[in-house]
Protein backbone atom coordinates (compact mmCIF):
# COMPACT_ATOMS: atom_id res chain seq x y z
CA UNK A 1 0.00 0.00 0.00
CA UNK A 2 1.45 3.31 -1.29
CA UNK A 3 1.33 6.58 1.54
CA UNK A 4 -1.36 8.21 -0.64
CA UNK A 5 -3.71 5.05 0.12
CA UNK A 6 -2.83 5.29 4.20
CA UNK A 7 -5.55 5.90 6.09
CA UNK A 8 -5.12 6.82 10.13
CA UNK A 9 -7.64 7.88 11.81
CA UNK A 10 -7.70 8.87 16.19
CA UNK A 11 -11.02 8.25 18.34
CA UNK A 12 -9.66 10.66 20.95
CA UNK A 13 -10.52 13.17 24.14
CA UNK A 14 -8.83 16.53 24.89
CA UNK A 15 -8.47 15.29 28.37
CA UNK A 16 -7.72 12.16 28.09
CA UNK A 17 -3.59 11.28 28.83
CA UNK A 18 -4.58 7.84 26.87
CA UNK A 19 -5.27 9.56 23.91
CA UNK A 20 -2.74 12.57 24.28
CA UNK A 21 -0.27 9.77 24.38
CA UNK A 22 -0.80 8.12 21.36
CA UNK A 23 -1.25 11.81 19.46
CA UNK A 24 2.66 12.50 20.52
CA UNK A 25 3.35 9.32 18.86
CA UNK A 26 1.90 10.36 15.93
CA UNK A 27 3.43 13.65 16.02
CA UNK A 28 6.78 12.62 16.84
CA UNK A 29 6.83 10.23 13.62
CA UNK A 30 5.11 12.66 11.28
CA UNK A 31 2.34 10.32 11.10
CA UNK A 32 -1.01 12.31 9.13
CA UNK A 33 -4.06 11.25 10.51
CA UNK A 34 -7.33 12.21 11.49
CA UNK A 35 -8.69 13.20 14.57
CA UNK A 36 -12.08 12.56 15.74
CA UNK A 37 -13.04 13.86 19.03
CA UNK A 38 -15.61 12.05 21.75
CA UNK A 39 -17.31 14.37 23.45
CA UNK A 40 -16.92 12.31 26.96
CA UNK A 41 -19.51 11.02 28.57
CA UNK A 42 -21.53 11.03 25.23
CA UNK A 43 -19.90 8.36 23.66
CA UNK A 44 -20.60 8.37 19.41
CA UNK A 45 -22.16 5.09 17.71
CA UNK A 46 -18.63 4.93 16.19
CA UNK A 47 -16.82 4.72 19.01
CA UNK A 48 -19.27 1.48 20.27
CA UNK A 49 -19.26 0.26 17.04
CA UNK A 50 -14.78 -0.32 17.46
CA UNK A 51 -14.61 -0.79 20.95
CA UNK A 52 -17.69 -2.73 22.16
CA UNK A 53 -15.81 -4.53 25.17
CA UNK A 54 -14.14 -1.27 26.68
CA UNK A 55 -16.20 1.19 25.12
CA UNK A 56 -13.23 3.79 25.47
CA UNK A 57 -10.95 5.69 24.04
CA UNK A 58 -8.20 5.88 22.32
CA UNK A 59 -9.33 4.22 19.34
CA UNK A 60 -6.51 4.28 16.58
CA UNK A 61 -8.09 3.15 12.61
CA UNK A 62 -4.96 2.29 10.16
CA UNK A 63 -7.06 0.80 7.43
CA UNK A 64 -8.99 -1.23 8.22
CA UNK A 65 -7.48 -2.20 11.75
CA UNK A 66 -8.75 -1.31 14.78
CA UNK A 67 -6.51 -1.06 17.44
CA UNK A 68 -6.98 -0.52 21.27
CA UNK A 69 -5.35 0.12 24.30
CA UNK A 70 -2.81 3.06 24.37
CA UNK A 71 0.29 0.92 25.40
CA UNK A 72 -0.58 -1.84 22.85
CA UNK A 73 -1.56 1.33 20.11
CA UNK A 74 2.14 2.91 20.76
CA UNK A 75 3.75 -0.40 20.41
CA UNK A 76 2.10 -1.19 17.03
CA UNK A 77 2.85 2.44 15.92
CA UNK A 78 6.50 1.95 16.39
CA UNK A 79 6.50 -1.06 14.75
CA UNK A 80 4.83 0.43 11.91
CA UNK A 81 6.02 3.80 11.56
CA UNK A 82 9.67 3.46 11.73
CA UNK A 83 11.04 6.67 12.07
CA UNK A 84 11.96 8.20 15.40
CA UNK A 85 11.85 4.97 17.41
CA UNK A 86 10.10 4.62 20.92
CA UNK A 87 10.64 1.40 22.46
CA UNK A 88 14.19 0.42 23.13
CA UNK A 89 15.56 -2.96 21.47
CA UNK A 90 17.08 -4.32 23.87
CA UNK A 91 14.35 -6.99 25.13
CA UNK A 92 15.51 -6.44 28.92
CA UNK A 93 15.28 -2.84 28.48
CA UNK A 94 12.36 -3.49 26.74
CA UNK A 95 10.39 -5.29 29.66
CA UNK A 96 11.70 -1.95 31.84
CA UNK A 97 9.96 -0.04 30.01
CA UNK A 98 6.86 -2.02 29.86
CA UNK A 99 6.93 -2.24 33.67
CA UNK A 100 7.42 1.09 34.41
CA UNK A 101 4.78 2.16 32.21
CA UNK A 102 1.87 -0.64 33.79
CA UNK A 103 3.20 1.08 37.02
CA UNK A 104 2.40 4.63 36.43
CA UNK A 105 -1.20 3.41 34.74
CA UNK A 106 -1.31 1.64 37.86
CA UNK A 107 -0.18 2.01 40.82
CA UNK A 108 0.50 6.43 40.46
CA UNK A 109 -2.73 6.94 38.65
CA UNK A 110 -4.91 4.47 42.03
CA UNK A 111 -2.43 6.40 44.43
CA UNK A 112 -2.07 10.21 42.91
CA UNK A 113 -5.87 9.94 41.94
CA UNK A 114 -8.49 8.02 43.52
CA UNK A 115 -7.13 6.93 46.66
CA UNK A 116 -5.73 10.49 47.14
CA UNK A 117 -9.17 12.25 46.70
CA UNK A 118 -10.44 9.39 49.11
CA UNK A 119 -7.56 10.25 51.86
CA UNK A 120 -9.26 7.64 53.62
CA UNK A 121 -6.23 7.23 56.11
CA UNK A 122 -6.12 11.12 55.67
CA UNK A 123 -4.47 13.40 53.16
CA UNK A 124 -0.71 13.75 54.42
CA UNK A 125 -0.90 9.96 54.47
CA UNK A 126 -2.13 9.81 50.95
CA UNK A 127 0.26 12.04 49.87
CA UNK A 128 3.45 10.50 51.34
CA UNK A 129 2.01 6.93 50.12
CA UNK A 130 1.91 8.86 45.95
CA UNK A 131 5.48 10.52 46.41
CA UNK A 132 6.82 7.01 47.82
CA UNK A 133 6.01 5.69 44.08
CA UNK A 134 6.79 8.76 42.33
CA UNK A 135 10.29 8.49 43.82
CA UNK A 136 10.94 5.33 41.74
CA UNK A 137 10.24 6.97 38.86
CA UNK A 138 12.92 9.94 40.25
CA UNK A 139 15.63 7.26 40.36
CA UNK A 140 14.38 6.07 37.08
CA UNK A 141 15.09 9.25 35.06
CA UNK A 142 17.97 10.62 37.23
CA UNK A 143 21.41 11.00 34.62
CA UNK A 144 19.17 11.31 31.31
CA UNK A 145 17.27 13.38 29.33
CA UNK A 146 14.50 11.36 28.83
CA UNK A 147 13.07 8.28 30.30
CA UNK A 148 14.20 6.72 26.94
CA UNK A 149 17.46 7.79 27.30
CA UNK A 150 18.96 10.75 24.77
CA UNK A 151 15.21 11.04 23.22
CA UNK A 152 11.81 10.86 23.59
CA UNK A 153 10.18 7.26 24.20
CA UNK A 154 7.49 5.32 24.90
CA UNK A 155 7.64 6.04 28.43
CA UNK A 156 8.02 9.27 28.80
CA UNK A 157 4.82 9.63 26.42
CA UNK A 158 3.08 8.02 28.86
CA UNK A 159 4.36 9.14 32.03
CA UNK A 160 4.11 12.97 30.40
CA UNK A 161 0.78 12.26 29.65
CA UNK A 162 0.02 11.18 32.75
CA UNK A 163 1.53 12.71 35.51
CA UNK A 164 2.98 16.64 34.88
CA UNK A 165 -0.22 17.00 31.73
CA UNK A 166 -3.26 15.28 33.76
CA UNK A 167 -2.55 14.25 37.78
CA UNK A 168 -0.46 17.17 38.36
CA UNK A 169 -3.67 20.00 37.45
CA UNK A 170 -5.49 17.84 39.81
CA UNK A 171 -2.64 18.58 42.31
CA UNK A 172 -2.87 21.91 41.70
CA UNK A 173 -6.68 22.33 42.22
CA UNK A 174 -5.94 20.22 45.12
CA UNK A 175 -3.48 22.86 46.52
CA UNK A 176 -0.88 20.21 46.67
CA UNK A 177 2.69 20.60 45.56
CA UNK A 178 3.07 16.81 45.20
CA UNK A 179 6.48 16.94 43.18
CA UNK A 180 8.11 19.91 45.11
CA UNK A 181 11.58 20.86 43.55
CA UNK A 182 13.54 19.77 46.22
CA UNK A 183 12.45 16.49 46.61
CA UNK A 184 12.34 15.78 42.98
CA UNK A 185 15.02 17.38 41.26
CA UNK A 186 15.34 15.21 38.04
CA UNK A 187 11.70 14.78 37.17
CA UNK A 188 11.37 18.51 37.36
CA UNK A 189 13.77 18.61 34.94
CA UNK A 190 12.57 15.92 33.09
CA UNK A 191 8.95 17.57 32.43
CA UNK A 192 10.96 20.81 31.66
CA UNK A 193 13.33 18.99 28.77
CA UNK A 194 9.46 17.40 27.67
CA UNK A 195 7.60 20.36 27.51
CA UNK A 196 10.34 21.77 25.04
CA UNK A 197 9.90 18.78 22.37
CA UNK A 198 7.61 19.94 19.63
CA UNK A 199 6.10 16.66 19.26
CA UNK A 200 4.73 17.40 23.18
CA UNK A 201 4.03 21.06 23.01
CA UNK A 202 0.47 20.26 20.71
CA UNK A 203 -0.70 17.35 22.95
CA UNK A 204 -1.20 18.95 26.46
CA UNK A 205 -4.65 20.05 27.73
CA UNK A 206 -5.41 23.49 28.39
CA UNK A 207 -4.62 24.08 31.88
CA UNK A 208 -7.16 25.86 33.28
CA UNK A 209 -9.86 23.72 31.73
CA UNK A 210 -8.13 20.91 33.11
CA UNK A 211 -7.68 21.44 36.46
CA UNK A 212 -11.44 22.43 36.50
CA UNK A 213 -12.21 18.86 34.75
CA UNK A 214 -10.16 17.22 37.13
CA UNK A 215 -11.45 18.82 40.08
CA UNK A 216 -15.07 18.11 39.45
CA UNK A 217 -14.04 14.06 38.96
CA UNK A 218 -12.55 14.41 42.60
CA UNK A 219 -15.90 15.87 44.18
CA UNK A 220 -17.60 12.64 42.37
CA UNK A 221 -15.36 10.38 43.87
CA UNK A 222 -15.78 12.18 47.14
CA UNK A 223 -18.95 12.33 46.99
CA UNK A 224 -19.74 8.55 45.81
CA UNK B 1 27.54 -16.20 28.03
CA UNK B 2 26.26 -18.24 30.61
CA UNK B 3 22.36 -18.26 31.19
CA UNK B 4 21.20 -18.27 34.33
CA UNK B 5 17.60 -18.41 34.75
CA UNK B 6 15.90 -18.69 38.05
CA UNK B 7 12.14 -18.52 38.49
CA UNK B 8 10.66 -17.17 42.25
CA UNK B 9 7.33 -18.72 42.05
CA UNK B 10 4.28 -19.98 44.31
CA UNK B 11 2.57 -23.44 43.07
CA UNK B 12 -0.75 -22.61 42.71
CA UNK B 13 -0.34 -19.31 40.64
CA UNK B 14 -2.10 -19.05 37.73
CA UNK B 15 0.40 -16.50 36.89
CA UNK B 16 3.67 -18.08 37.82
CA UNK B 17 2.02 -20.95 35.28
CA UNK B 18 2.70 -18.45 32.39
CA UNK B 19 5.90 -18.30 32.86
CA UNK B 20 6.73 -21.82 33.47
CA UNK B 21 5.03 -22.46 30.23
CA UNK B 22 6.89 -20.23 28.13
CA UNK B 23 10.24 -21.13 29.37
CA UNK B 24 9.60 -24.65 28.66
CA UNK B 25 8.03 -23.89 25.55
CA UNK B 26 11.73 -22.30 24.49
CA UNK B 27 13.71 -25.25 25.70
CA UNK B 28 14.66 -22.91 28.50
CA UNK B 29 16.66 -24.68 31.83
CA UNK B 30 15.75 -22.98 34.52
CA UNK B 31 15.55 -23.47 38.58
CA UNK B 32 12.34 -23.22 40.26
CA UNK B 33 12.39 -21.47 43.48
CA UNK B 34 9.12 -21.73 45.40
CA UNK B 35 8.15 -18.79 47.70
CA UNK B 36 6.07 -18.73 51.07
CA UNK B 37 4.13 -15.85 50.64
CA UNK B 38 3.80 -15.71 54.38
CA UNK B 39 7.34 -15.41 54.27
CA UNK B 40 8.68 -13.91 51.50
CA UNK B 41 12.48 -14.39 50.82
CA UNK B 42 15.10 -11.51 50.80
CA UNK B 43 15.61 -12.26 47.08
CA UNK B 44 12.09 -11.75 46.19
CA UNK B 45 11.95 -8.92 48.05
CA UNK B 46 15.45 -7.25 46.42
CA UNK B 47 14.18 -8.09 43.09
CA UNK B 48 10.44 -6.82 43.05
CA UNK B 49 10.90 -4.47 45.82
CA UNK B 50 7.75 -2.08 44.55
CA UNK B 51 4.97 -5.20 44.35
CA UNK B 52 7.20 -7.61 46.36
CA UNK B 53 4.89 -10.48 44.34
CA UNK B 54 5.71 -13.54 42.43
CA UNK B 55 6.45 -14.31 39.99
CA UNK B 56 10.11 -13.06 39.65
CA UNK B 57 12.22 -13.92 36.95
CA UNK B 58 15.70 -13.81 37.36
CA UNK B 59 17.68 -14.05 34.03
CA UNK B 60 21.47 -13.35 34.74
CA UNK B 61 21.17 -11.68 37.50
CA UNK B 62 18.20 -8.80 36.48
CA UNK B 63 14.72 -9.09 37.71
CA UNK B 64 11.63 -9.31 35.17
CA UNK B 65 8.31 -8.65 37.21
CA UNK B 66 5.12 -9.11 35.63
CA UNK B 67 3.89 -12.36 34.45
CA UNK B 68 2.79 -10.73 30.44
CA UNK B 69 5.97 -8.90 30.78
CA UNK B 70 8.22 -11.84 31.64
CA UNK B 71 6.36 -14.18 28.66
CA UNK B 72 7.06 -11.50 26.30
CA UNK B 73 10.25 -10.89 27.62
CA UNK B 74 11.17 -15.14 26.97
CA UNK B 75 9.56 -14.96 23.74
CA UNK B 76 11.84 -12.20 22.40
CA UNK B 77 15.29 -13.66 24.50
CA UNK B 78 14.34 -17.13 23.01
CA UNK B 79 13.35 -16.11 19.40
CA UNK B 80 14.83 -19.18 17.82
CA UNK B 81 12.17 -21.61 18.96
CA UNK B 82 8.37 -21.74 19.42
CA UNK B 83 7.34 -18.06 18.61
CA UNK B 84 4.95 -17.56 21.35
CA UNK B 85 3.73 -14.08 19.91
CA UNK B 86 3.10 -13.59 16.06
CA UNK B 87 5.53 -11.57 14.00
CA UNK B 88 2.67 -9.23 12.31
CA UNK B 89 2.02 -6.29 14.57
CA UNK B 90 -1.75 -6.18 14.28
CA UNK B 91 -1.82 -9.81 14.96
CA UNK B 92 0.68 -8.77 18.02
CA UNK B 93 -1.46 -5.86 18.72
CA UNK B 94 -4.91 -8.43 18.98
CA UNK B 95 -3.11 -11.53 21.16
CA UNK B 96 -1.60 -8.61 23.59
CA UNK B 97 -5.33 -7.08 23.59
CA UNK B 98 -6.66 -10.79 24.53
CA UNK B 99 -4.32 -11.29 27.40
CA UNK B 100 -4.66 -7.41 28.65
CA UNK B 101 -8.57 -8.56 28.74
CA UNK B 102 -7.47 -11.86 30.63
CA UNK B 103 -5.29 -9.99 33.42
CA UNK B 104 -8.10 -7.07 33.66
CA UNK B 105 -11.05 -8.63 33.64
CA UNK B 106 -10.74 -12.07 34.73
CA UNK B 107 -8.50 -11.97 37.74
CA UNK B 108 -11.25 -9.64 39.50
CA UNK B 109 -14.22 -11.62 38.53
CA UNK B 110 -12.67 -15.10 39.58
CA UNK B 111 -12.00 -14.05 43.04
CA UNK B 112 -15.10 -12.76 43.86
CA UNK B 113 -16.51 -16.33 42.59
CA UNK B 114 -14.34 -17.86 45.57
CA UNK B 115 -13.31 -15.61 48.29
CA UNK B 116 -16.85 -14.44 48.55
CA UNK B 117 -20.41 -15.30 49.21
CA UNK B 118 -24.47 -14.30 48.65
CA UNK B 119 -25.07 -11.79 46.92
CA UNK B 120 -21.23 -10.83 46.04
CA UNK B 121 -20.62 -14.10 44.72
CA UNK B 122 -23.57 -14.44 42.69
CA UNK B 123 -22.60 -11.19 40.82
CA UNK B 124 -19.22 -12.35 40.32
CA UNK B 125 -20.12 -15.55 39.00
CA UNK B 126 -22.80 -14.13 36.42
CA UNK B 127 -19.35 -11.48 35.43
CA UNK B 128 -17.27 -14.81 35.79
CA UNK B 129 -19.14 -16.70 33.34
CA UNK B 130 -19.98 -13.89 30.89
CA UNK B 131 -16.03 -13.31 30.28
CA UNK B 132 -15.24 -17.22 29.95
CA UNK B 133 -17.93 -16.60 26.99
CA UNK B 134 -16.30 -13.51 25.56
CA UNK B 135 -13.28 -15.75 25.48
CA UNK B 136 -14.91 -18.79 24.09
CA UNK B 137 -16.48 -16.58 21.03
CA UNK B 138 -12.94 -15.12 20.94
CA UNK B 139 -11.65 -18.65 20.14
CA UNK B 140 -14.42 -19.61 17.89
CA UNK B 141 -13.33 -22.80 15.69
CA UNK B 142 -9.71 -21.99 15.46
CA UNK B 143 -7.63 -24.91 17.25
CA UNK B 144 -6.05 -21.97 19.60
CA UNK B 145 -6.67 -18.25 20.14
CA UNK B 146 -3.69 -17.51 17.90
CA UNK B 147 -5.20 -19.76 15.47
CA UNK B 148 -3.56 -23.01 14.35
CA UNK B 149 -0.70 -22.71 17.02
CA UNK B 150 -0.41 -22.55 20.31
CA UNK B 151 0.63 -19.19 21.59
CA UNK B 152 0.11 -15.85 23.96
CA UNK B 153 -3.21 -15.59 24.69
CA UNK B 154 -3.20 -19.94 25.09
CA UNK B 155 -0.42 -19.25 27.86
CA UNK B 156 -1.97 -16.40 29.25
CA UNK B 157 -5.64 -18.34 29.98
CA UNK B 158 -4.71 -21.67 30.42
CA UNK B 159 -3.66 -21.74 34.28
CA UNK B 160 -6.77 -20.10 35.64
CA UNK B 161 -8.51 -24.47 34.23
CA UNK B 162 -6.42 -25.53 37.39
CA UNK B 163 -8.74 -23.14 39.96
CA UNK B 164 -12.26 -24.00 37.68
CA UNK B 165 -13.38 -27.14 40.18
CA UNK B 166 -12.46 -24.92 43.14
CA UNK B 167 -14.68 -21.97 41.50
CA UNK B 168 -17.12 -24.73 40.58
CA UNK B 169 -17.19 -26.05 44.12
CA UNK B 170 -17.55 -22.62 45.60
CA UNK B 171 -20.25 -20.90 43.33
CA UNK B 172 -22.01 -24.30 42.60
CA UNK B 173 -21.91 -24.27 38.86
CA UNK B 174 -20.47 -26.29 35.73
CA UNK B 175 -18.14 -24.21 33.90
CA UNK B 176 -18.20 -27.35 31.05
CA UNK B 177 -21.71 -26.29 30.86
CA UNK B 178 -21.48 -22.57 30.21
CA UNK B 179 -18.36 -22.93 27.72
CA UNK B 180 -17.89 -26.57 26.32
CA UNK B 181 -15.68 -24.95 23.60
CA UNK B 182 -13.23 -23.60 26.01
CA UNK B 183 -13.37 -26.59 27.90
CA UNK B 184 -12.42 -28.59 24.49
CA UNK B 185 -9.17 -26.13 24.06
CA UNK B 186 -8.13 -26.60 27.50
CA UNK B 187 -7.59 -29.99 26.88
CA UNK B 188 -5.98 -29.57 24.18
CA UNK B 189 -3.57 -27.43 25.49
CA UNK B 190 -3.02 -29.91 28.38
CA UNK B 191 -1.58 -32.02 26.04
CA UNK B 192 0.88 -30.07 25.24
CA UNK B 193 4.14 -31.13 27.46
CA UNK B 194 5.03 -27.22 28.34
CA UNK B 195 1.56 -27.15 29.96
CA UNK B 196 1.27 -30.50 31.44
CA UNK B 197 5.03 -29.91 33.00
CA UNK B 198 3.85 -26.81 34.13
CA UNK B 199 0.23 -26.79 36.02
CA UNK B 200 -0.42 -28.35 39.39
CA UNK B 201 -3.09 -31.10 39.99
CA UNK B 202 -6.35 -28.96 40.05
CA UNK B 203 -6.96 -31.53 42.94
CA UNK B 204 -4.78 -29.68 45.12
CA UNK B 205 -5.52 -26.09 43.87
CA UNK B 206 -8.77 -26.82 45.50
CA UNK B 207 -7.68 -27.86 48.81
CA UNK B 208 -5.24 -25.19 48.85
CA UNK B 209 -8.50 -22.31 47.83
CA UNK B 210 -10.32 -24.51 50.58
CA UNK B 211 -8.14 -23.10 52.97
CA UNK B 212 -7.94 -19.78 51.90
CA UNK B 213 -11.19 -19.36 51.55
CA UNK B 214 -11.66 -20.07 55.33
CA UNK B 215 -10.01 -16.19 55.82
CA UNK B 216 -12.24 -14.89 53.88
CA UNK B 217 -15.69 -16.44 54.35
CA UNK B 218 -15.66 -17.76 57.69
CA UNK B 219 -17.95 -20.45 57.84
Amino acid sequence: MTEKEESVKLLGFWASPFSRRVEMALKLKGVPYEYLEEDLPNKTPLLLELNPLHKKVPVLVHNDKILLESHLILEYIDQIWKKNPILPQDPYEKAMARFWAKFIDEQILTLGFRSLVKAEKGREVAIEETREMLMFLEKEVTGKDFFGGKTIGFLDMIAGSMIPFCLARLWEGMGIDMIPGEKFPELNRWIKTLEEVEAVRGCIPPRDKQIERMTKIAETIRSA
Amino acid sequence: MANEVILLDFWPSMFGMRTRIALREKGVEFEYREEDLRNKSPLLLQMNPIHKKIPVLIHNGKPVNESIIQVQYIDEVWSHKNPILPSDPYQRAQARFWADFIDKKLYDAQRKVWATKGGEQEAGKKDFIEILKTLESELGDKPYFGGDDFGYVDIALIGFYTWFPAYEKFANFSIESEVPKLIAWVKKCLQRESVAKSLPDPEKVTEFVSELRKKFVPE
